[in-house]
């Protein structure tokens, strides 16, 4: 890894010892909240937050300065700060990776953005799965209370913050944040209308903010620096530092902490970052946010249609619309080479979604039933031509139709693996004793990098 | 007046887990603690049973109904009674393209038990779940709290004849 590179995130990541408060604290660590709660007001903050032009993490890639002057202060009404720690979506393990490392730096992070939000009650909510982390993070709550960082009076600022770990049960769903809430108040997670948004009506239906592990990650290094500091880095609107989970056939799968602004094809080749395809085997196609976000094949990742190098920026990913393009979302970079099947995956991302959709809204519910239905029958031999065109039908009357965004989740990777990768759709139904074969992938035509 | 002893009840140590994290929600809002209490009732019991709910309703103060709609929502409450080491593998893309199915198949075979099974000996139960959140490390399983990460057929069979000791 070249050590000129700014890392906002990750720079003490490999310190022995740097899970512990004392080690933390030696690197330098808490010194945002010294700055905070000593030297600064909440809105002055808020204030470098959006100078930064961070944006959340957590796929949708909404600024963060922005959301948070949102939050309503009515006198008197408790405000809540509230970490979604659910990472769920395929692709991504990035907030499991940060938090297990460096679990000071996201509390440190819910210091200072509880203090700007005027929040005295703050939850990190943490898919259930990650029991062992929530314990991490317990412990790290503990020391930092220990040495006066949290509860009562903190530095003798006047300021007090309690912060709580929440383990959730298992649920997807419960990734979005109106289904998290309702979690977080022990229900079911199912979504909720909006408006009201939760800036107005959050947890216990009191004005709250939730914030990705990562974004909330970036505050401390933002107080400390400044947000111009922040903005320095990056490309236009893409600024700062993202980190990215690489998965799949790379030679170094993992997760990287890239400037916004390098070329997707830097961040996949170079020895820096994943080193390139495993040996012997070329780059088909990627997922590079998410399972939700629209699969590319090689080519259109690495250039855009207009034969622009393509950046891992929000904006050059998502250049082309979904005609050509996709979004950065999570920042979950899924690499498949050529032995991957795009059929076999796109039934198993739908699987997926049917699998986690809360039942609410019929189109959501039905149609992800529809969708998996159909890739199945096609995947074991048994589509027909008019299946393609089924799902594509399918796909439309799912999107835009649903209380949350995960309808759209559903719906994304089917109509673009069918746009992209139609080809390998009809193979299969026209030829499904080859297709059908243990480990047959379809060899036509297709670019690969 | 006979008083019965609750067939299920936190040991004494967890009964001051439970109380400490009531702690954490505002006044009036404890029902908030419904997911964690469950964790913890089942990490006691190994499953969550239809009595380990009620106490749970009647711990909070809350009607049973709304401890089982949740508890059938979400995915990590086991609603049956399962073997000593249920194993969670992930059946979702990343780990599928890496490998997972021939990893798992050889799982399930090792281990006597498809999909929601128990073997036979009750020593695993195995359940497919979906991403972990540990995608580039994958093929994983969890079991407990643990992740078992970058499976292959001979890391599986390491593991498996560990646990079988
Ligand atoms: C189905 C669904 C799943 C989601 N899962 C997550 C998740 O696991 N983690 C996350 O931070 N945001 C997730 N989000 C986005 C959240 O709703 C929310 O936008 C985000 O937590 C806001 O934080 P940010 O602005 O810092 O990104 C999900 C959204 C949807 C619709
Ligand atoms: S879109 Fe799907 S997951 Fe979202 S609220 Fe509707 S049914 Fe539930
Ligand atoms: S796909 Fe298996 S952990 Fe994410």
């Amino acid at each position: 890894m070249s050590s000129e590179r700014l890392k906002i995130l990750t720079a003490n990541a490999d310190i022995p010892g740097i899970e512990t408060f004392e080690v933390y604290r030696k690197h330098g660590g808490y010194t945002a909240v010294e700055k905070a709660v000593k030297t600064m007001t909440p809105d002055a903050v808020v204030e470098e937050v959006k100078k930064s032009g961070v944006r959340g993490r957590g796929g949708a890639g909404f600024p963060m300065g922005m959301k948070w002057s949102f939050l309503a202060k009515p006198e008197g009404v408790p405000r809540y700060l509230v970490c979604n720690g659910d990472e769920s979506e395929p692709g991504t393990f990035k907030d499991h990776w940060l938090m297990k490392t460096i679990p000071h730096l996201l509390i440190e992070g819910m210091i200072v953005s509880s203090f700007a939000l005027g929040a005295n009650t703050s939850y990190i909510y943490v898919r259930g799965e990650l029991m062992y982390v929530v314990k991490i993070l317990e412990k790290a709550i503990a020391e930092a209370k220990a040495a006066g960082f949290l509860g009562k009076n903190i530095l003798g600022s006047g300021y007090d913050l309690e912060l709580y770990v929440q383990p959730g049960g298992g649920a997807y769903i419960c990734g979005e944040e109106t289904a998290l809430l309702e979690s977080l108040e022990g229900k079911r997670g199912n979504p909720r209308n909006k408006p009201p948004f939760p800036a107005v009506k959050g947890l216990y239906q009191c004005p709250t903010v939730v914030n990705n592990v990562e974004s909330i990650s970036t505050t401390p290094w933002i107080v400390n620096n400044g947000g111009e500091a922040y903005a320095a880095v990056g490309i236009g609107r893409s600024t700062g530092t993202k980190l990215i989970s690489a998965s799949g056939h790379l030679k170094k799968p993992g997760v990287y902490e890239i400037p916004l602004g390098i070329t997707v094809n830097e961040f996949i080749y170079s020895d820096e970052w994943c080193g390139g395809i495993r040996d012997g085997h070329h780059l088909k196609a990627v997922v590079a946010g998410g399972s939700s976000v629209p699969i590319l094949p090689a080519a259109l990742l690495l250039k855009t249609a207009n034969g622009e190098d393509r950046l891992m920026t929000y904006e050059s990913l998502a250049d082309g619309g979904f005609a050509t393009g996709t979004m950065l979302g999570s920042g979950g970079f899924i690499a498949m080479d050529e032995t991957s099947c795009i059929v076999r995956n796109t039934w198993n991302f739908s699987r997926f979604y049917h699998h986690e959709s809360c039942g609410q809204c019929s189109p959501c519910r039905e149609g992800t039933g529809w969708m998996e239905k159909v890739l199945h029958r096609i995947e074991h031999g048994h589509g027909s031509m008019h299946d393609i065109d089924l799902l594509v039908d399918v796909s439309k009357k799912i999107e835009g139709n649903t209380i949350c965004p995960l309808g759209d989740a559903a719906a994304w990777p089917v109509a673009s693996a069918i746009r992209h990768f139609r080809d390998e759709f009809e193979w299969h139904i026209k030829f499904p004793q080859e297709a059908t074969r243990p480990g047959a992938v379809y060899r036509g035509h297709m670019e690969l990098a | 007046m006979i008083t019965e002893k609750p067939r299920i009840q936190f040991t004494p140590e967890r009964l001051e887990r439970a109380r400490e994290i009531l702690t954490h929600y505002p006044e009036g809002k404890q029902k908030s603690a419904l997911l964690p209490l469950l964790h913890l009732i089942q990490e006691q019991e190994g499953w969550t049973s239809p009595e380990a709910m009620d106490y749970i309703a009647d711990f909070l103060g809350i009607k049973p109904i709304e401890v089982y709609e949740v508890a059938t929502f979400y995915t990590m409450y086991h609603l049956e009674p399962v073997g000593k080491h249920v194993i969670e593998y992930c059946r979702t893309g990343p780990c599928m393209i890496m490998g997972g199915e021939e990893v798992y198949a050889h799982l399930k075979k090792k281990i006597g038990a498809d999909d929601g099974e128990t073997s036979p000996d009750n020593l695993f139960t195995i359940k497919p779940v979906e991403c972990l959140a540990a995608c580039g490390w994958g093929p994983c399983f969890q079991i407990r709290e643990k992740y078992y990460t970058h499976l292959t057929i001979e890391k599986v069979d390491e593991i498996i004849d560990e646990l079988k000791k």
